[in-house]
């Protein structure tokens, strides 16, 4: 049997990678009942995103590579949002005294 | 086959091995302080894998940004909400994880059929390689200038909304003696506003 590997990583092996990565973070954004986990798969999405634009901007667009520029604005947003979001989640607890995903119906109907 | 394409081979499968697992452990470990240090292991392989890309200036910023100041938030957050508390059953959990996992597999076949039947502009440009930190700032500071800013502009926005979100309003000095107060008891005797009458 001859297995024969490719001399280069090819483009597929990291839109695979990512697209790994996101649908773990989407399972559990759905799943999760702890808020904070939630906080965490937002997180891993967001970096399936930023592989995806590193490697198109690696392998599609070598001279300019505006993926990379935009992989740093994403970066940006997603620190925002961290911090948000965990201030967010520190005064639901202080009021809710809970951070169970479930009991957090505040804004449903 | 040369050594460094070799190498390269290597360095991608121990990286996305260690992503895919951190990946799962993140969500699937049962002690979130556990899943918070696997996520730090999952920024750091991305950040390999920025450096497979010949990308090394967002590799740094990677592990400044997320390693250094996102994980380090969450396992504060964690460390502040950390109750051990019995969740609650719910009906039809098994079917929902079942459910949410058969779209998300769907979610999956969909992208893997859209990378290897996309018909990718292959070979492109050849990478700049090293000179990839200074074409960045030539963005930034060209076309990409107002996003730039903008930035700056919601990251002050972000900080200031996230201290008015997170401080306690009560004051930590008694007004009139002066003395600091025991933050214990102000918690203790402070009543949740938000609380409703259902059964807790």
């Amino acid at each position: 049997m001859d297995i024969t590997l490719p001399t280069t990583i090819p483009l597929q092996a990291y839109l695979v990678l990512a697209a790994v990565l996101f649908c773990t973070g989407v399972w559990g954004l759905i799943n999760s009942r702890n808020a904070v986990r939630v906080l965490m798969s937002i997180e891993l999405m967001l970096n399936a995103v930023n592989i995806n634009l590193m490697a198109f901007s690696d392998y599609l667009d070598g001279q300019l590579i505006r993926g990379q520029v935009f992989a740093i604005f994403v970066i940006t947003v997603a620190a925002a949002e961290a911090a948000v979001g965990l201030a967010i989640l520190l005064s639901l607890y202080r009021n809710r005294e809970t951070v169970d995903m479930e009991r957090f119906n505040l804004l449903r109907w | 086959m040369t050594i460094a394409s070799t190498a390269q081979l290597i360095c991608f499968a121990a990286l996305s091995a260690t992503l895919v697992l951190g990946a799962l452990g993140v969500v699937l470990l049962p002690n979130i302080v556990y899943s918070a240090f696997l996520l730090g292991g999952v920024f750091l392989s991305v950040a390999g894998l920025y450096l497979l890309l010949n990308a090394s200036f967002v590799a740094a910023a990677q592990v400044l940004v997320y390693v250094g100041a996102v994980n380090v938030l969450i396992l504060f957050a964690i460390m502040l909400v950390n109750k051990k508390e019995t969740l609650a059953a719910i009906p039809g959990l098994p079917l929902r994880r079942l459910l949410s996992g058969a779209v998300c597999g769907g979610l999956f076949v969909l992208l893997i059929r859209v990378a290897f039947t996309t018909d990718w502009a292959l070979p492109g440009p050849l990478p700049v390689g090293e000179e990839a930190t200074i074409r960045i700032g030539e963005h930034l500071f060209s076309d990409y200038l107002l996003p730039f800013e903008l930035a700056s502009v919601l990251l002050l926005m972000s900080m200031i909304g996230a201290i008015v979100l997170a401080r306690r309003d009560v004051l930590s000095s008694d007004v009139i003696t002066g003395e600091s107060v025991d933050q214990g008891l102000i918690e203790k005797s402070r009543s949740p506003l938000l609380l409703d009458k259902a059964p807790r």
